[in-house]
């Protein structure tokens, strides 16, 4: 801002009508338009100074990781070339920075750049997992009866056009189907218990359950082989693999609910039992809806971790090669269970189908997780499209009678 | 005609008045029904999720009559000459364990910082999501990727680390001689090295999400503070978020422990099993109990099925043991306020 108007002035500093020129008090004005004498320091953004020492370190790392790899030392390829460069741009940033700075911005510095370096890791790590399961397994994919057909009479030699992982997919959703029934009742049910009525049994179901979750996902799936099928005699199926991954997964599932259940704002309930609603009620028209969101990303995340899990499956489901819509009976192949047969056959065709079933677990997965991320949004004051569906029908069946 | 005000300033008051009235704390009619059957949906969870620690415990007992006490020290693994013993699962278990978190806890940590401190504030969600996409993805392919990606590039370093760096016994590979003009690539691959990659890309994302949750908890008023005190960036990194979030960072270290110490399948893909106690990690062959169980289930005799069966419950001990901890440091530190894992 600049201060304008210090000589006296006709226009604007004064009020006369012009019969009487005496001055009389003039307020300074400010022209809020007018551009500042000065260029402000910017604040945060980087002098031309460090932008060129945070660049050019890079540069000048690049020719010494060239020099260092190809000759100075017997490092060779392009991942020894890639850490020396990283190690050299860390290096020539402190030096460079040492030489205006004090020892706290050589730190700040450093620092910045590794934190940088470990994202970048991890993220092209996972760049890299989702790039080699595409690269390895996209051409099963091309052909649409992968999805569908099953690998009953198909052959090592058949090409791609012929058989498909259709048995594994549906075999994963039918156990994953029998999990959900069994545990979303009773993991909701047990959370509603722990957190809604309480006590000191509730506070022994909630030790044991947070104790549960530790089981390793494999000794869940010996629990069920040693009692459904050695004792109990009956045979692998994918009822069995059902019971193992729920097994697994009820104590992940009661807890989370446990969890979100828990920060329902206790001012609601108060509210809806002050107006004297039931206990049950409250908790079947308060309580509940408002966690929804949280209950629903409970749920799916668990499914994901369940639809996931190889080791349960590998003891109680057996391996089969054509769809079996019978659980109770027959052997029942799931997705993980596919792609760890197919990947331990060693046979090349077999392998790529193998990697074809993960892409297709990882889109899944994928899938889950995204329509997991949607429920659990926070709400905004937008009506829903459900919402807005049921007051249009309402006032359309107002209007008929 | 007058009206009689109640008396509100009795002075004959009786000590019996004071008494608060009495409240029936029992539900009745449908409440009553709700109480009860949210008690028996938790009783029957107790007793599912009860039931299998109990069977597996039980399972110790035919076991060590059979086996006696030999079977923690032994370490053989041989169905055949009917001698099993868990020592060298147990310690491969928690080899592969330990060097996955020795891998996963620094990229944890400043992943967790980057997202939490560095990342513009647009991509911070989208990055939150990425972390918990990894966390789901599927073992399985984390332990195909590290087996046919990953491995020829571990056994290469791990070749490089025997020679320069192979007086330490971890990173000895015996009988093999790493400056040899053709070198022996096959011994350095299917290592413990090599599946604990794999294991890391695992659990680091868990740890991870626990721990940003935490830095992302720190009062803002104190990092504000130490900024207008001149500290840097990385001042306020050691000097406010570090501390405050000590007790996130340990229990989600812990937590990843656990999910490590039980992880089957992608030690299963990489490792050539080998029963043995050895001190190097880059050397092919090595056991988990988790890779035990699922190889050698199928081909059990009733005794050797309870004693994988014990061997489950003492990896079990050993996980909960972990995450216990974990659990008690995350809620005993300041940060630990709503923090679920």
């Amino acid at each position: 801002m600049t201060l304008t108007a210090d000589t006296p002035d006709t226009t604007t500093g004064t009020t006369g009508t012009g019969d009487d020129p005496a001055p009389r008090t003039h307020l300074p004005s400010y022209d809020a338009d007018a551009p500042p004498r000065a260029p402000r320091a910017g604040l945060g953004r980087r002098s031309p100074d460090e932008l060129f020492v945070r660049v050019g370190a890079w540069f000048s790392a690049l020719g010494l990781a060239w020099l260092i790899t190809q000759r100075l030392l017997p490092l060779e390829g392009i991942p020894w070339f890639v850490v020396v460069w990283f190690v050299a741009g860390v290096v020539v940033t402190g030096v460079a920075t040492a030489m205006t700075g004090t020892s706290v911005d050589v730190k700040d510095r450093v620092a910045a750049v590794v934190v940088h370096g470990a994202m970048v890791v991890v993220l092209g790590a996972l760049v890299s997992v989702v790039v080699f399961i595409v690269l390895q397994g996209w051409r099963p994919l091309t052909n649409a009866n992968f999805f569908v057909d099953d690998m009953s009479g198909v052959g090592p030699r058949d090409s791609f056009d012929k058989g498909g992982v259709g048995h594994a997919i549906a075999g994963s959703l039918v156990q994953v189907g029998i999990a959900v029934a069994i545990t979303l009742p009773l993991g909701i049910g047990t959370a509603v218990f722990m957190t809604e009525v309480g006590g000191r049994f509730a506070r022994i179901v909630r030790t044991v359950v947070e104790a549960m979750t530790a089981l390793p996902s494999i000794v869940a799936g010996l629990f069920i082989y040693t009692v459904w099928i050695i004792a109990l005699g009956q045979e692998r199926s994918g009822l069995a693999a059902g019971l193992a991954i729920s097994v697994m997964m009820l104590p992940i599932i009661a807890r989370a609910a446990d969890v979100v259940l828990r920060v329902v704002p206790g001012g609601l309930r108060e509210a809806s039992l002050a107006l004297g609603a039931s206990r049950w009620r409250t908790v079947w028209h308060v309580v509940l809806p408002t966690a929804r969101p949280g209950l629903a990303t409970a749920l799916i995340l668990g499914v994901a971790r369940g639809i996931g899990e190889t080791s349960p499956v590998l003891l109680t489901s057996g391996s089969a090669a054509f769809y079996n819509s019978d659980p109770a009976h027959g052997s029942m192949t799931s997705l993980p269970l596919f792609i760890f047969d197919s990947v331990r056959s060693g046979d090349n065709a077999l392998m790529q189908r193998g990697y074809g079933a993960a892409l297709a677990l990882l889109l899944l997965v994928l899938v889950l997780f995204v329509v997991a991320r949607l429920l659990a949004r926070p709400r905004g004051n937008r009506p829903t499209l459900r919402s807005r569906l049921r007051r249009s029908s309402s006032s359309r069946t107002r209007k008929a009678s | 005609m007058t009206t009689t005000l109640p008396d509100l300033d009795r002075t004959e008051r009786s000590e019996a008045d004071d008494q608060p009235r009495r409240l029936s704390k029992r539900s009745t009619g449908a409440d009553a029904v709700f109480v009860w059957s949210v008690r028996v949906v938790g009783a029957s969870v107790l007793v599912i999720t009860g039931g299998v620690a109990i069977f597996l415990g039980a399972q110790l007992k035919p076991t060590l009559d059979r086996y006696g006490l030999a079977f923690f020290t032994t370490q053989e693994w041989s169905p055949d000459t009917d001698v099993v013993g868990i020592a060298a699962v147990m310690l491969g278990s928690i080899a592969i364990g330990l060097t996955a978190m020795a891998m996963a806890f620094p990229l944890a940590v400043l992943m967790a910082l980057y997202v939490s401190e560095y990342a513009p504030a647009r991509l911070r969600s989208t990055l939150v999501s990425v972390i918990d996409l990894m966390a789901a993805v599927p073992s399985i392919v984390y332990g195909l990727w590290a087996k046919d990606l990953i491995m020829p590039h571990s056994s290469a370093f791990a070749r490089w680390l025997h020679q320069n760096l192979g007086w330490i016994p971890l990173f000895d590979v015996p009988g093999t001689d790493p400056n040899a003009a053709i070198p022996d690539s096959t011994r350095y691959i299917s290592s413990s090295f090599c599946a604990s990659i794999a294991v890391a890309m695992m659990v680091m994302p868990m740890a991870c999400a626990v721990m940003r949750q935490v830095f992302s908890q720190t009062p803002q008023g104190e990092k504000e503070a130490a900024l207008a005190l001149g500290a840097t960036k990385w001042g306020v990194v050691t000097n406010v978020v570090l501390p405050f979030g000590r007790g996130g960072m340990i229990g989600g270290t812990m937590l990843g422990l656990g999910r490590a110490l039980g992880e089957t399948i992608a030690v299963l893909l990489i490792i050539s099993p080998v029963y043995d106690i050895k001190w190097s990690l880059t050397e092919i062959g090595s056991s988990s109990v988790s890779a035990l169980i699922a190889g050698r289930f199928s081909d059990a005799s009733d005794a050797q099925l309870s004693a994988l069966l014990a061997a489950g419950f003492a990896l079990f001990l050993l996980t909960l043991a972990v995450n216990t901890v974990a659990a008690l440091i995350v809620n005993r530190s300041r940060s630990g306020a709503g923090v679920d894992a």
